[in-house]
């Protein structure tokens, strides 16, 4: 079969596919050889002429301005089929409204963009058929039980009933709500209503997932139970597209990311490689004095300080010569840590993400 | 921008039914309050002026006071229940419950949710309308037949109420507005339209008023069905009712659109 057939083949029976997968759950996590050639990054692709983008989402030169005041300023991004891309910045940055223009819900001002190989806005509603959303705020029908928003959402995409009752075990059994299937989601915990909107974006069996924060406000229990089925939904070939102002979060799921800064990409690359580029070595978090007094005492053996706040920032090749500053000092607390995207971010903004 | 708008519209006949179809589901959790609360207004209207002011006004165009209220009854509940639906409740689903925001990250586009809300009000408005219709018949101010047959009327009124009020809903920026809409809008039209007394007692200058209002159409048809006298220029009234549900349905949609994708 040519590559060219099988898309075909695959959009004509996107629907159909969801009923098999459940009723062969265990076939759903492995990721058909189609979506694994995906993973093996760009650089191996061979490009066929009307497949499957190897390019999930393409923005380029995306400016956008409400009045006077710009939101989006001059952003170019690829994402590329198969891996988590991470928008990272303080609120504000344009997170969410280069997300909803992704979407289709706003116009860009200047600029193109491109989802799934469809321009977007104009023929948005063909890329939103394949994507799924987990939106910043819940937006679940909370008079509704799980089966029923589950239910209710598979119509919005044209799934007949049986077609959604076939799938709704298997997306239960992933967000670990087998349990729940007929409780009102208002009776659920906040990391199960997470859950059961990560589990409702796929019921259309999505190639592209994006995610508008989806942990904020979470315990580290639930949070962490979301980047495990995360990771898991990777593992089977999905594309996600991730904001988040959780450094650990970017950090740990995704492969490249950009940071944002007014609208504006600040920096872009894989984490462990900005870390490293940016910092490059050891962070000693100094608080409880006088920062510009704490600052002049460490210089000498800094490469580089930051003050943010009440605490000192200090970045040293040798933290032990800053140690031997810093002992005895009265009221004088500090943390060696590895630099992280925070320290990234506070160096390339000159201040902190946290809001 | 007309490209935006184009694409804003339904994307074809029939994405409306799942939202229409989720709406179903949340009322049949709280039906029976729902339906007691529709009728309930319109029927306390019915007895209170039908019985009160039946004894002094009698007969009223050749027919008992109650009788020829009642069918006014009908089309001014059909009126109430679709323009509340589509005020209030529609406008949590946009706002407070975030519901047209999930239903737009799918394949559902502005113009098929708008849709879909109307029918909904409209379906709504017909139970509330054949809820006092029902209520007519029972007393024998109308025939059972009649009532079928007033039915796509109703259900008519319902929708060009509901697409009005959608207008308001795109505009209005909070729950207050919408008061604005009733007092100024909906309760004259419940006195010139001729559902509690005839439109000739009215004063001429209102009478061109009347000739305009939706809901005097809709009871210029739903009277005659329902008392068994002459229709006259149907054609008229039901075009006119059309124009009310199609040319606002248009228009709210572009309002929306710009609300929601700014």
């Amino acid at each position: 079969m040519t590559g060219n057939g099988r898309v075909l083949r695959q959009e004509a029976e996107n629907q159909l596919s969801d009923r098999e997968m459940a009723q062969e759950a265990p076939r759903r996590l492995e990721p058909s050889p189609f979506e694994w050639k995906d993973q093996t990054g760009p650089a191996v692709k061979t490009a066929i002429p009307g497949a499957i983008p190897t390019v999930a989402i393409d923005v380029a030169s995306v400016t956008k301005s409400y009045g006077d005041k710009p939101v989006i300023n001059g952003l170019s991004f690829t994402v590329a089929a198969g891996e988590c891309f991470g928008l990272l910045g303080p609120n504000g940055a344009g997170k969410s409204t280069i997300t909803r223009m992704i979407l289709g819900m706003t116009t860009p001002g200047t600029g193109e963009i491109t989802v799934l190989g469809v321009p977007v806005p104009s023929r948005a509603r063909l890329a939103r058929m394949r994507i799924g959303v987990v939106p910043q705020f819940d937006n679940l029908d909370l008079e509704f039980t799980v089966r029923e928003n589950l239910l209710v959402f598979g119509r919005y995409f044209r799934m007949s009933t049986r077609e959604i009752e076939a799938v709704i075990p298997s997306l239960l059994e992933f967000a670990r709500l087998e349990n729940k299937a007929d409780a009102r989601v208002s009776d659920l915990s906040g990391g199960m209503k997470r859950r059961l909107t990560l589990a409702r974006a796929l019921i259309n069996d999505p190639q592209l997932l994006i995610l508008d924060e989806p942990t904020t406000g979470l315990d580290p229990h639930a949070r962490h139970l979301i980047w495990e089925r995360l990771r898991s939904l990777l593992a089977r070939g999905k594309t996600i597209l991730l904001t988040t102002h959780i450094m650990e979060e970017a950090e740990r799921l995704c492969d490249r990311l950009c940071v944002l800064e007014a609208g504006r990409k600040i920096a872009e690359g894989r984490p462990h490689m900005l870390i490293a580029e940016k910092i490059g070595c050891q962070v000693i978090e100094i608080y409880g004095g006088d920062p510009h007094e704490l600052s002049a005492l460490v210089s000498p053996h800094a490469r580089h300080i930051e003050v943010s706040g009440e605490t000192v920032f200090c970045y040293a090749f040798d933290p032990e010569q800053v140690r031997v500053q810093l002992d005895g000092r009265a009221g004088v607390r500090f943390l060696q840590r590895p630099p992280n995207l925070e320290d990234v971010f506070l160096r390339l903004t000159g201040r902190e993400l946290k809001d | 921008m007309w490209k935006l708008y184009v694409a804003a519209l339904p994307a074809n006949g029939w994405n409306w039914i799942a939202v229409w179809r989720r709406n179903y589901l949340a009322w049949k959790k709280v039906a029976l309050a729902s339906i007691l609360g529709n009728l309930a207004d319109p029927l306390i209207y019915l007895f209170g002026l039908g019985a009160g002011l039946g004894m002094m006004v009698g007969r009223v165009d050749g027919v008992s006071y109650i009788a020829f209220l009642s069918a006014g009854m009908v089309a001014t509940s059909a009126m109430t229940a679709s323009t509340f639906e589509t005020i209030y409740a529609t406008f949590a689903r946009m706002r407070a419950q975030r519901t047209w925001e999930a239903i737009l990250h799918t394949q559902v586009t502005i113009g098929d949710i708008v849709l879909g809300e109307l029918a909904w009000a409209a379906t709504k408005a017909s139970l509330a309308g054949t809820g006092i219709g029902v209520v007519a018949a029972t007393l024998g101010y109308t025939e059972w037949v009649s009532l079928l047959y007033a039915l796509p009327v109703i259900a008519l009124t319902g929708l060009a109420f509901a697409s009005l009020a959608m207008i308001v809903t795109a505009l209005a920026p909070s729950y207050e507005y919408f008061i604005f809409y009733q007092t100024l809008v909906i309760t004259p039209m419940l006195f010139l339209s001729g559902a509690v007394f005839p439109v000739n007692q009215l004063p001429s200058a209102f009478q061109h008023v009347t000739r305009v209002l939706p809901l005097a159409h809709s009871i210029d048809v739903i009277r005659p069905i329902m008392l068994g006298s002459p229709l006259v220029n149907v054609g008229l009234h039901i075009g006119a009712l059309c124009c009310y549900a199609v040319v606002p349905f248009f228009l709210s949609t572009a309002l929306l659109r710009r609300r929601l994708m700014p």
